[in-house]
């Protein structure tokens, strides 16, 4: 396997790797929201897959990428508000609920799919993507770092601005006490409830982006169930990262790199089944939960409803 | 990474001990809170559901009867009914030591689908060593192995670092279900066949067939497995020190139990008998398995699961009435064009309709004391 | 700042309804009236001491002005006008602040972050006017905190500190102090009632609750005693001016229990001690990380028929110690005999079958299943033993029986065995957790706390029922935090600091000067001269 270092092969696996990472960055980072506040949002595969076909059918309808962004997170944030009402205000069980949801949105957008355009699977046009004349030349990463879509640079900035609330507002003090200590946060005058309604529509919203790019960048067509467990890595990618969106992004591009390794062997011509390369990912979960699971500190209320006066 | 248990499903428990200990004065109550947790929930989400299929322009009665006369009103649906409960019953039986145990076993379908890669690929070689009831045998008990081996890292993960099963059991599941694909495609592959698939079990030598009937036999196990395991749950030693550490790992400890050996033990078992799910599927019905085949049933049977409180009996009777809706909705979906996705938003419904059941329960309790 | 210009001159605090006014108060909860119309009235400059013993209501009349609660009868007034606390944020608006008796702090957070908890999520937090005003507070009240350390590494005593100072910070007119001496040292407590001088000289009005009579006088301007949910008597500044501290505290003791009370509680038991040894304890010692206290070198040696208590504040090591004799906390080194067998490697189970037998402090989230039947949790220590079960299969008549003759034993109030322990009250939990620590061969118990939070029927039953079980000729290890029970009952009274025993002293009846005694070795300091036994 000779060709395996050649430029297409490289370049390829930059593309590939950002390609993949951007939904699981988008999902790692509105996860974490969740997780710091103390919501363990195991619905956000269905909020991810719900961007995925709203944003898909707002881009198909409209011709436009941005509105399908926009339906995307509209799509993500439906099933977060479902969330919310059950999860943060009835308090109702998150697993079960977010279960429920993920399988919800499963079947609704197979059952949408299929009603709205049979069996067919529609493309999207190709996206238009930002051209930086001079950087996007460059050989290997040239055309990977510097000639995506501008979501991409978005979802970076994403990363910037939320590091930058956590370190210098009171968002991440308050949402670690609500995850912490919510009856500690409450009788400081807080509003337990809210921040938390706050942080799982926040996740909502970012995972039908995430869905959003997967469908109308990634893809370029809608498949039920394509989101595959790429919000479920962000669960995990959130878990891992403790707090820091720095970390999300990091440890989506890694993911994201062994994601696109299977493009990237195809077109070096290996015959290697896809299906090797797909475990890649959920193995490497597994390894860095084997090595640094322990690290992996969750917030002590993470996953328990708050009522007032309830000891 | 701990887990407060007010999160482990060993806690919506305590309203089923709670109600099984109430006397005959609240014989009234208990009927209310059985309308309130079960029936309730169950009607809501086939409302949900109805109105769903309306939007999308499908008559739910036409569809919910369709699939009610083809599943429970015709003499074959009936059969491939029973027939099918067989691996939904051991996946019940799985969840039911897991839940009861505390621990989300969510990796059911890696588990289910290794199980039955494994007892495809043996037992059609060994027909002829052996004799069929052996044969059966070595496929049922590698699969209830590989099933248990799948769930190890979880098992050793939660037990010893307190690592939450929740993620690793589900990223388990994937690689599974992608393994098996990958094992059907490159290692058991039936060399005769062009689509990738395992060699096949001939059907003289899969699970007996009951009576003059088309059912499998595999039923009867799958019954004596969910029987077991509730008595098993119930009744023994063994049982109580599960039940303990799934409603309070810190009195467990406390008693002097060892929560790590139990919880071991808890995936073992819980891993082993899903395993078994898909060996009995094989080895009763399909008798081999195709690549990227998954039928998905392990979050499935979860609500069924929970809306029985875990207990034995429940589980069987909404077993029953599930697999009518699988046998129906996949009929439903070549005669009426709703494609079998549908039960998704059924199931969804009834995990949402359950939990809200429960909250009103709740708050009902609360005021009338 | 505010408090700090202020004069006292303009207080005429013992006019009017005062800043506070409680009117009528009424709030149930399922089976018991938990406040019953109770009427007070809150004066800024004041000490407003409310003292009664634990469920007397005093915690459920908290909540009501801390905004966790709402009366279901009655109403509060605030500057004489009628108002609505419904959530903690009205009441902190109304400029109430409560310290409450469990710390309400965020342990993972900074203490500038605690002091600024609360605030609207988007703004920055005001870093330099927080460090200006710490330093007004450190000036004026001797309030001294690292801003940057981690607040669930500092002590009890400074985290307190933390909550009176973030009240301070929101120029509170009324501060609330729930069981705040619980987790301080004698001399600590001291000090506390030195700040809260300053504090009502500064205007503010304090409200300070305890179950502590000698407190309520030393510290308090005015005293209001509830009893049972009601307002069983208040002494004004007035009638607290004319008394001594002993008259005062009989009358207060008058206004709790009735007259015979408390003569009662004072006695020492005599002591039922005999030659023989049936627990040693040598070099013991346990590992600890930043969330649990290890033990260092701890040595005790138990006779059969003693007490031997255990003092010191809570969270010294007291827990793990009971955790390592009972064999659920792993030794590091040292060693533990029972009846001169060496234990120190067993089980659970096997130092259960050895009668060592422990009762947790934590009888709901520990002791107990709460979901489970009576019956269950009678046996749950007993787990696949005959004759409960046999081959391992369970016999439910034998258990039940079981825990007939138990409930029976101990007057467990309960509909049935078959009911979830869980619905018990605490004080017949506490009696079905010592019917099965005390069923079979038991040589020696350890019990943690095994009074708090009972009402005064059940502390008394349980105080002769420990009496009673050291007459039989078993050994107890009694740890407690309450010094009274500890010098009423024990032989001799190990103190704990910081992970170690810092003396074990006789008691030997000498009252307030043993009392001085534990109380500076709680504060760590070793004891010269060790009564040794």
């Amino acid at each position: 396997m000779d060709g395996l270092l050649t430029e297409a092969f490289l370049s390829s696996l930059f593309t590939g790797a950002i390609v993949a990472a951007v939904p699981m960055l988008l999902a790692g980072l509105g996860e974490q929201m969740s997780e710091k506040a103390g919501v363990l949002n195991i619905g956000i595969e269905g909020m991810m897959l719900m961007g995925a076909y709203m944003g898909f059918l707002v881009a198909f309808k409209t011709d436009s990428l941005w509105l399908g962004f926009v339906g995307g997170i509209l799509g993500g944030l439906m099933v977060a508000i479902a969330m919310a009402v059950l999860c943060v205000r009835l308090g109702l069980n998150q697993i079960v609920i977010g279960i429920g949801l993920t399988l919800g949105a499963e079947g609704l957008t197979a059952l949408l799919h299929h009603f709205q355009f049979s069996r067919t699977y529609p493309r999207l046009p190709v996206p238009e993507r930002l051209n930086i004349p001079g950087l996007t030349d460059l050989p290997v990463i040239g055309p990977s770092l510097f000639g995506r879509h501008l979501i991409v640079y978005l979802a970076l900035l994403a990363v910037i601005i939320l590091a930058l609330l956590y370190r210098r507002t009171n968002l991440g003090m308050t949402l670690r006490a609500a995850g912490e200590s919510p009856a500690a946060l409450d009788v400081a005058g807080g509003n337990v409830l809210g921040i938390r309604v706050f942080a799982v529509l926040f996740t909502g919203a970012m995972a039908g982006l995430g869905g959003a790019y997967l469908a109308n960048i990634g893809a370029g067509l809608f498949v039920p169930f394509m989101t595959g467990g790429a919000g479920f890595i962000g669960i995990v990618l959130a878990m891992l990262a403790r707090g820091r969106p720095f970390w999300v992004l990091i440890g989506s591009l890694i993911f994201g790199a062994a994601l696109s390794l299977t493009t990237a062997l195809q077109v070096a011509g290996s015959n290697i089944p896809t299906d090797v390369i797909q475990m890649l990912p959920f193995a490497a979960v597994m390894l860095v939960l084997v090595l640094f699971g322990r690290r992996a500190k969750l917030p002590s209320a993470l996953g328990a409803a708050y009522e007032r006066g309830a000891r | 990474m701990t887990m407060k248990n007010k999160t482990n499903p060993g806690s919506v428990d305590q309203g089923a001990s709670a109600a099984d200990a109430a006397g005959p004065a609240t014989e009234r109550s208990a009927l209310q809170r059985f309308l309130t947790v079960t029936i309730g929930p169950i009607v809501a989400a086939f409302l949900l559901s109805a109105i769903i299929l309306m939007l999308v322009g499908i008559n739910p009665l036409t569809y919910y009867g369709y699939i009610l006369e083809r599943s429970l009103f015709s003499g074959l649906g009936l059969e491939q009914t029973a027939t099918r409960m067989a691996p939904l019953l051991f996946l019940c039986a799985s969840l039911i030591i897991a839940f009861r145990a505390g621990i989300w076993n969510l990796g059911t379908d890696g588990q289910f689908l290794l199980g039955a890669v494994v007892a495809a690929a043996t037992a059609p070689l060994l027909v002829g060593v052996l004799p069929g009831w052996a044969v059966l045998l070595v496929g049922f008990s590698l699969a209830a192995i590989v099933g248990a081996v799948w769930s190890i890292i979880p098992a050793l993960l939660k037990a010893y670092q307190g690592v939450n099963e929740i993620i690793t059991t589900l990223m388990m599941s994937f690689l599974g279900v992608l393994l098996a694909s990958t094992l059907v495609k490159l290692v058991f592959r039936d060399p005769a066949t062009t689509v990738p698939q395992t060699r096949t079990l001939p059907v003289a030598d899969r699970l007996p067939r009951l009576f003059d009937t088309t059912i499998s036999s595999g039923l009867i196990w799958g019954l004596v497995a969910v029987l077991l395991v509730h008595l098993m749950m119930t009744r023994t030693s063994f049982g109580l020190r599960l039940r303990m550490v799934g409603a309070n790992p810190a009195a467990a400890t406390h008693a002097g139990l060892s929560v790590p050996l139990l919880t071991l033990a808890t995936f073992g078992l819980s891993a082993g008998f899903a395993g078994l799910s898909g060996a009995s599927e094989i080895l009763g019905v399909a008798g081999n398995v195709r690549a990227n085949w998954n039928p998905a049933y392990g979050l499935m049977v979860i609500p069924l699961v929970f809306l029985a409180r875990f207990h034995g009996v429940g589980a069987i009777v909404l077993v029953f009435f599930y697999s009518a809706l699988l046998i129906g909705s996949e009929s439903a979906a070549r005669r009426l064009g709703v494609p079998q996705d549908f039960t998704l938003v059924l199931v969804a419904s009834l995990l949402i309709c359950l939990g809200l059941g429960e909250y009103i329960d709740h708050h009902k309790r609360k005021k009338e004391r | 700042m505010a408090l700090a210009t202020e004069t006292p001159t303009n207080l005429s605090p013992q006019k009017g309804t005062g800043i506070i006014g409680v009117h009528g108060v009424t709030k149930r909860f399922p089976g018991v009236i938990a406040v019953n119309n109770v009427s007070l009235s809150i004066h800024p400059g004041e000490v407003h001491v409310l003292l009664g013993e634990n469920g007397a209501g005093k915690s459920t009349l908290v909540g009501m002005l801390a905004g966790l609660q709402e009366p279901d009868e009655g109403y509060l007034t605030l500057e004489g006008q009628k108002t609505r606390l419904a959530s903690p944020s009205a009441s902190l608006d109304a400029g109430i602040s409560t310290v409450f008796q469990h710390s309400m702090l965020v342990p993972t957070l900074t203490v500038f972050e605690n002091l600024t908890l609360g605030a609207p999520w988007y703004e920055r937090p005001p870093r330099a006017a927080i460090t200006q005003r710490m330093e007004e507070l450190k000036r004026d009240f001797a309030l001294s905190l690292p801003l940057d350390a981690i607040t669930g590494e500092l002590s009890l005593g400074q985290q307190q500190q933390i909550e009176i100072a973030r009240a301070l910070l929101r120029d509170s007119k009324v501060l609330i102090l729930d069981e705040a001496t619980s987790m301080l040292t004698p001399q600590g407590a001291e000090e506390l009632g030195a700040r809260m001088q300053k504090l009502v000289q500064g205007g503010l009005a304090v409200i300070f609750i305890t179950h502590k009579l000698a407190e309520a006088y030393r510290f308090g301007t005015r005293i209001s005693v509830l009893k049972q949910g009601a307002l069983a008597g208040e002494m004004g500044p007035e009638d607290l001016r004319g008394m001594s501290e002993d008259q005062a505290v009989d009358e207060i003791v008058r206004l709790m229990f009735g007259r015979e009370a408390g003569a009662a509680s004072a006695e020492l038991r005599a002591s039922t001690a005999r030659a023989e040894t049936v627990l040693k304890v040598t070099d013991l010692s346990t590992r600890g990380d930043s969330n649990v206290m290890g033990l260092q070198n701890i040595s005790l040696d138990l006779k059969a028929g003693e007490i031997l208590g255990v003092a010191g504040i809570d969270g010294n090591g007291q827990k793990q110690l009971a955790e390592a004799l009972a064999g659920q906390r792993a030794l590091a080194g040292g060693r533990v005999e029972i009846d001169g067998e060496d234990i120190s490697l067993a089980s659970v189970a096997q130092r259960r079958r050895k009668g060592l037998r422990y009762l947790t402090d934590d009888r709901l989230s520990e002791g107990s299943v709460g979901a489970f039947p009576i019956s269950e949790n009678t046996v749950l220590k007993d787990i696949g033993q005959p004759p409960f079960w046999t081959n391992g299969i369970e016999r439910p008549h034998r258990i039940a029986q079981h825990a007939r003759d138990l409930i029976a034993k101990f007057s467990v109030r309960t509909p049935s065995e078959t009911t979830p322990i869980g619905r018990l009250s605490g004080g017949n939990i506490q009696k079905v957790l010592l019917g099965r620590e005390l069923s079979g061969d038991a040589r020696v118990v350890v019990f943690n706390k095994p009074t708090y939070g009972l009402d005064l029927q059940n502390i008394d039953t349980s105080r002769q029922r420990i009496a009673e079980i050291a007459s039989r000729g078993l050994g107890v290890v009694l740890i407690s935090t309450d010094l009274d029970e500890l010098m009423a009952l024990s032989d001799r009274i190990a103190v704990m600091e910081g992970g170690r025993v810092r003396g074990i002293l006789r008691n030997d009846g000498s009252g307030e000067v043993l009392r001085l005694r534990i109380g500076r070795m709680m504060a760590g300091e070793e004891e010269q001269k060790q009564a040794t036994a």
